[in-house]
C-alpha cells in the first residue's frame, strides 16, 4: 500500500474564484457530495462577498429558514462551506486564467500557480459608476456606490457625508436609504434619470415613509464641487433646471458582472451579459472552468445565487464522476433584438447528460409587452407572452429549443403588442 | 529653512517641477511656492501623457526647440528616474481628401524640425498595422519617435529630485504680491513672506495673473482651453498600438487615439475655450460626442466599457508660441503659455532658463553627485510592485495596487493631501470599478492623512 506524503498535498479537484454566496454554496455543496479538495481563492481580507455589507434583512430565508441580516447570512455561508472541509484562501487574488484550469495566483507571501480540474469562476457584479453612466460635472471627493458607503459604514463603522443624494432607483438604491438610516441620516433625494424608479412600484409609498423626495425623468444630471460634492444639477421632467444641495452622491445600481478575468482570458464573452458565454451545465467555452452567481448576469438576488451555485455543484459533481455523456453537438442561442439585454444560456449542448437547467433566462433592455419568439431561420420554434421591465427576472422554458437539430442557430426576438 | 533663496519658483506644474529640478542639480537654493494643496493641481492634472517629438511644432519656434531638447533628454533620464516610457510611435491619419492634401507640407516640416524618420504610408500599409482601424482611412505618415509616458510620475519624480538636493516645496502657498528692491526680491504670499534673488513664474494657466502681481504687467492674457478625455476599458487597449493622431489644425492637435502607460484607452481632447480657469468639468454630450468620434476611427470600440472620463485646461493665450520673457533687471523671469506640449518640453524649457539666468546674476555649479529619488514605477507595460516580494497584498485589485505602494506615497517626502493626489501616485481607484471595491480599505489607510478625509467615525459602529 502507497502511503500518502503527508508534505505531499492532494489534486484539488475543483478551485472557486471568489467566495460570495454562488461560491460558497457551491464549495459547500461539492464537500457534501463527497469531492476530496474543494479550495477557495477570495482577494478580500474576508470571505462572503457582497452580503458582508450589507447591514439590513432579508437575508436566508430559504437557504437557512431564518431571517438575517446580510453580515451574519455572509458569516454562515462562510461556516458551513468551513465545516464541511472546503480550503478558503482569503487575500489571494487570481490574476490571469489558463486554458485547461491552471489559474495564477497573487498571494500575500508571493506568485504562485495552481491547477484544478476544474475552475467555478464566482467573482459577482459591481455597480457602474458615474464615468460610466457618463454623468458631468467636477470631479470631487463624495461621490461613490452603494457598495463603497454600505463598506465604509458596516466595515468600517465610518460616516463619508450627511445629506447625500442617491443616483438610481434600483433595489440597492433603496438599501442605499437603509445604509443611511443605520448612519441615523436622511438623504435629500433619489435622482433617476428613467421616466419611474426601476424597482418595483410597491416600493414607492417606503419613499413616502422615508421622507425622501423622488426626481424621476431628469435629465443632464451634473456633479458639482470643487473639493467635496456641493450639489447636483439636472433639468428636472418638466424641463426646469435645479440645483439640489448635498454633501456626498450615491451612484448607485445599473450592475455589470465583475468580468475583469473573463476579459483577458481565453474564455468566451456574451457581450449581452457581460459574463461568460456558458451552456446549461454553467460549463464556459473552456469545459474545464465553470460559473455560477451574478458573473454570469446583472443581478439576481443572493438567494437565487445561492441556489445557482447548488445546482452548479450538482452538475460539476456528475461531470467529475468520469460518466461519459454521448454529445450530439450543439445549439447557439443569441440575440440582436434591441430590446433583450441577454439571454442564458449562450450554448446548448445536446446530449444524454441529464440535470441541465430546464429555463433559460432573459435580460431587458427596456420596458417590453409582446411576443418573445424564438427561431431558427424562418422557423419559429417558440412563442411566449412578455409583459416586463428590464432588471426583473424572466424565465422561459428551454425545452422547445432543445429540440431543434444539433447546429442550429436559435435567435430571440421580441415583437410588440 | 533658508531665509534666502537663489531662485523662488511660483507654481508646482510639470514646467515648475522640471525647473526645480534643473536649477536645483545646477547648485541653486530653490523654494517652490504652490498654491493648491497638491502639486500639479493646474494645467499639468489631466493631458494626453505623450512624449512629443515635435513634428508639427511652428519651425524654428522657441516651442520646437524646447520639445527637442526636452525629448532627448527625457529619453536620456528616464531611466535613472524609474520613469516608464513605451515606445509606442504615432501614426498620423488623413480621413478625407482636404487631409490627404495636407500631409506632404506636414512631413516637410517634421523633416525642418529635425524630425527624419516621418515617412509616408499608403492607406494599405496603415490597415495592416492597426487593422481595427476604420476602412475609411484614405492616408498617413508615421512619426516613430512618440512615446506614451506618465505625466504625473513624470512631474514627481523631477519635483522628488529637487527635494532630495535640498528644494524646498511650500504647498497651500500662493503668492499675492511682490517687490524687487536692493537687488532681490520680497514675495508676499498667502503663508508668508519669502526673499529669493530670482523668481521664476511658472504659474501656468495663471501666469498672465503673476506676471501682473510681480511686475504690473504681461505681454499674454490666458484663455484656458478645455480638453476632454474618455478612457476606455484595458480590453480596449488591444484595439491600437501606435498614437493615432489626426491632421493637426491651427487650433489644436485634434483627437487622439492612444494606449495609455497604465493600459487603458485614451480618447480626446476636445479643445473648448473658456473663461474659468478651475471649471474642468465634463459634460455628457461632449463626451458621448468624443465617444461617437472614437467608434468613426475605431467600430470596434463600440464594444468596450468607459473606465473614466476627465477634462484638462490647456494655458492658451492670444500668441501661438511659448511665451518666456526674461526681465535682466529685476531678476524675473516668466514662463508663460505653455500650452499642449508642456509634459514634452519641460526639461527643455528648463535649461533654456537656466542658461537665460546664467546670463545674469546666477552661476552654474552642478552637483557633483546629486541624490536620485525612489520613484515607483506605475506602468502596465513594466514590473510592477505586485509581483514583488513583501508588498502588503494588493488593496487596489483593478490596478494592482500593493499597501506598500500606497504607504510610500502617504509616508514620502512628498505626501498627497487628498484622495485625487494619493490617485496620481498610484493609481488606487482608477481602474474599472472606481472605488467600489477598494473605498473602505483605502479610508481606513488614509486616516489623518488627507485635508478631508474619506469617512469619520460614527457612533453607531
Ligand atoms: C452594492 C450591492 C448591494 C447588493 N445588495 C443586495 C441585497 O441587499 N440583497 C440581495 O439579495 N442581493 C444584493 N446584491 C446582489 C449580490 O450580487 C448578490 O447578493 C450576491 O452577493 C451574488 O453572489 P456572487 O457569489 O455571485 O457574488 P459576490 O457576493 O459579489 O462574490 C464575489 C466574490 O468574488 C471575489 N472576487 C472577485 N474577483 C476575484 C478575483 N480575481 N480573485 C479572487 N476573488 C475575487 C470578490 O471579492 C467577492 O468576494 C447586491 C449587490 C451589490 C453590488
Ligand atoms: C487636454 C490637454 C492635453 C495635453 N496633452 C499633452 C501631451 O500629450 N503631451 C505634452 O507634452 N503636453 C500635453 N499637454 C500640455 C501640458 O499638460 C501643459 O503644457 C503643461 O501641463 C503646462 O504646465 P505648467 O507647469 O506650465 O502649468 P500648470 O500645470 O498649470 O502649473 C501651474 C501651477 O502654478 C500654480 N499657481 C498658479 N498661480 C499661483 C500663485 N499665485 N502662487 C502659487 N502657485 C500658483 C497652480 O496651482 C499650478 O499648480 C496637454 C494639455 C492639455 C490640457
Amino acid at each position: 500500500m502507497k502511503i500518502a506524503d503527508a508534505n505531499q498535498p492532494s489534486p484539488i479537484d475543483v478551485a472557486i474564484v471568489g467566495a460570495g454566496s454562488a461560491g460558497l454554496a457551491l464549495a459547500a455543496e461539492l464537500k457534501r457530495s463527497g469531492v476530496t479538495r474543494v479550495v477557495m481563492l477570495e482577494r478580500e481580507k474576508t470571505a462572503g462577498g457582497i452580503p458582508r455589507h450589507c447591514g439590513h434583512y432579508p437575508f436566508g430565508i430559504r437557504e437557512y429558514g431564518r431571517l438575517l441580516k446580510g453580515p451574519d447570512y455572509a458569516k454562515r455561508n462562510v461556516d458551513t462551506a468551513v465545516k464541511l472541509g472546503v480550503e478558503i484562501r482569503n487575500e489571494v487574488s487570481v490574476t490571469e486564467l489558463h486554458p485547461q484550469g491552471r489559474l495564477s495566483l497573487f498571494t500575500p507571501s508571493g506568485l504562485e500557480s495552481l491547477q484544478a480540474k476544474r475552475v467555478v469562476l464566482c467573482t459577482g457584479v459591481r455597480e457602474s459608476s458615474r464615468s460610466q453612466r457618463f454623468i458631468g460635472g467636477d470631479r470631487p471627493l463624495g461621490v461613490m456606490s452603494t457598495a463603497a458607503l454600505q463598506s465604509l459604514v458596516y466595515l468600517n463603522g465610518m460616516h463619508p457625508f450627511s445629506r447625500p443624494i442617491i443616483l438610481g432607483s434600483e433595489l440597492v438604491s433603496f438599501s442605499a436609504i437603509e445604509t443611511c438610516r443605520h448612519l441615523g441620516i436622511r438623504p435629500v433625494a433619489m435622482v433617476e434619470e428613467l421616466d419611474r424608479v426601476i424597482a418595483q412600484k410597491t416600493i414607492l409609498p417606503y419613499l413616502t415613509l422615508r421622507g425622501v423626495p423622488l426626481y424621476a425623468g431628469v435629465h443632464e444630471p451634473k456633479i458639482i464641487g470643487k473639493k467635496h460634492v456641493e450639489a447636483l444639477a439636472f433639468v428636472d421632467a418638466d424641463g426646469k433646471p435645479q440645483t439640489i444641495e448635498t454633501d456626498g452622491i450615491i451612484v448607485s445600481g445599473r450592475f455589470r458582472p465583475e468580468a475583469s478575468l473573463l476579459l483577458a482570458s481565453h474564455l468566451e464573452l456574451d457581450p449581452g451579459s457581460g459574463g461568460p458565454v456558458i451552456d446549461q451545465f454553467g460549463q464556459c467555452s473552456d469545459p474545464s472552468y465553470y460559473s455560477a452567481g451574478n458573473l454570469l448576469r446583472a443581478a439576481e438576488t443572493s438567494g437565487w445565487c445561492w441556489r445557482e451555485g447548488v445546482s452548479t455543484a450538482k452538475r460539476i459533481v456528475q461531470d467529475l464522476s468520469s460518466a461519459h455523456y454521448e454529445v450530439r453537438g450543439y445549439i447557439r442561442l443569441s440575440t440582436n433584438d434591441p430590446a433583450i439585454k441577454f439571454a442564458l444560456p449562450q450554448r446548448l449542448v445536446i446530449s444524454n447528460r441529464p440535470g441541465g437547467m430546464t429555463d433559460m433566462q432573459i435580460g431587458l433592455l427596456k420596458p417590453s409587452r409582446g411576443v418573445l419568439k424564438a427561431s431558427c431561420g424562418s422557423q419559429c420554434v417558440s412563442v411566449s407572452k412578455i409583459n416586463s421591465r428590464p432588471m426583473r427576472r424572466i424565465l422561459r422554458p428551454l425545452a422547445d429549443i432543445l429540440a431543434t437539430a444539433p447546429g442550429s442557430d436559435v435567435q430571440l426576438s421580441f415583437e410588440e403588442s | 529653512m533658508n531665509n534666502k533663496f537663489d531662485i523662488a519658483i511660483v507654481g508646482a506644474g510639470v514646467v515648475g517641477c522640471a525647473m526645480a529640478r534643473q536649477l536645483t542639480l545646477c547648485g541653486a537654493t530653490v523654494l517652490v511656492l504652490e498654491k493648491a494643496v497638491d502639486v500639479l493641481d493646474g494645467a499639468s492634472k489631466g493631458n494626453s501623457a505623450i512624449l512629443h517629438t515635435g513634428f508639427d511644432a511652428p519651425v524654428n519656434s522657441l516651442e520646437q526647440s524646447c520639445i527637442a531638447s526636452g525629448y532627448a533628454n527625457y529619453l536620456s533620464h528616464a531611466a535613472e528616474l524609474n520613469l516608464p516610457i513605451l515606445k509606442s510611435g504615432a501614426l498620423v491619419l488623413a480621413w478625407d481628401q482636404q487631409q490627404l492634401a495636407q500631409l506632404p507640407e506636414l512631413i516637410d516640416k517634421a523633416h525642418a524640425n529635425g524630425v527624419n524618420d516621418v515617412a509616408r504610408l499608403t492607406r494599405e500599409e496603415i490597415l495592416a498595422r492597426e487593422p481595427n482601424l476604420a476602412p475609411s482611412v484614405v492616408g498617413g505618415f508615421e512619426v516613430p519617435g512618440e512615446y506614451l509616458i506618465d505625466p504625473w510620475a513624470t512631474a514627481h519624480a523631477y519635483l522628488l529630485q529637487a527635494i532630495a538636493n535640498g528644494t524646498e516645496l511650500l504647498r497651500g502657498t500662493e503668492v499675492l504680491d511682490g517687490e524687487y528692491t536692493n537687488g532681490y526680491w520680497n514675495l508676499k504670499t498667502s503663508a508668508g513672506d519669502f526673499v529669493a534673488d530670482h523668481v521664476i513664474n511658472c504659474a501656468g494657466l495663471y501666469g498672465d495673473i503673476v506676471d501682473q502681481r510681480l511686475v504690473g504687467e504681461s505681454c499674454f492674457t490666458i484663455t484656458p482651453r478645455k480638453g476632454q478625455f474618455v478612457v476606455f476599458d484595458k480590453a480596449a487597449s488591444d484595439l491600437t498600438t501606435a498614437i493615432l493622431l489626426p491632421v493637426p489644425t491651427k487650433k489644436t492637435k485634434g483627437v487622439v487615439v492612444c494606449r495609455t502607460i497604465f493600459g487603458n484607452l485614451l480618447l480626446g481632447p476636445t479643445a473648448e475655450d473658456q473663461t474659468s480657469r478651475v471649471d474642468a468639468s465634463t459634460n455628457r454630450e461632449a463626451l458621448l460626442a468624443l465617444r461617437d468620434r472614437g467608434i468613426d476611427m475605431i467600430p470596434k470600440l463600440e464594444n468596450f466599457d468607459v473606465t473614466a472620463a476627465y477634462a484638462g485646461l490647456r494655458p492658451a493665450c492670444e500668441h501661438s508660441d511659448y511665451q518666456i520673457r526674461h526681465m535682466p533687471d529685476q531678476q524675473y523671469i516668466c514662463v508663460g503659455s505653455i500650452r499642449s506640449t508642456g509634459l514634452s518640453g519641460a526639461l527643455g524649457i528648463a535649461q533654456y532658463v537656466n542658461k537665460l539666468l546664467v546670463e545674469t546674476r546666477f552661476s552654474n555649479q552642478p552637483l557633483t553627485s546629486p541624490v536620485i529619488p525612489d520613484v515607483d514605477r506605475l506602468s502596465n507595460y513594466h514590473p510592477r510592485d505586485w509581483q514583488d516580494q513583501n508588498n502588503g497584498g494588493i488593496v487596489c485589485h483593478c490596478e494592482s495596487v500593493t499597501r506598500r505602494e500606497i504607504m510610500n506615497a502617504l509616508t514620502g517626502p512628498m505626501p498627497p493631501a487628498s484622495l485625487q493626489g494619493l490617485k496620481r501616485r498610484t493609481r488606487v481607484c482608477m481602474g474599472r470599478c472606481q472605488g467600489f471595491y477598494c473605498t473602505a480599505e483605502l479610508a481606513k489607510m488614509t486616516k489623518g492623512y488627507f485635508e478631508l478625509p474619506l469617512g469619520v467615525q460614527h457612533e453607531n459602529s
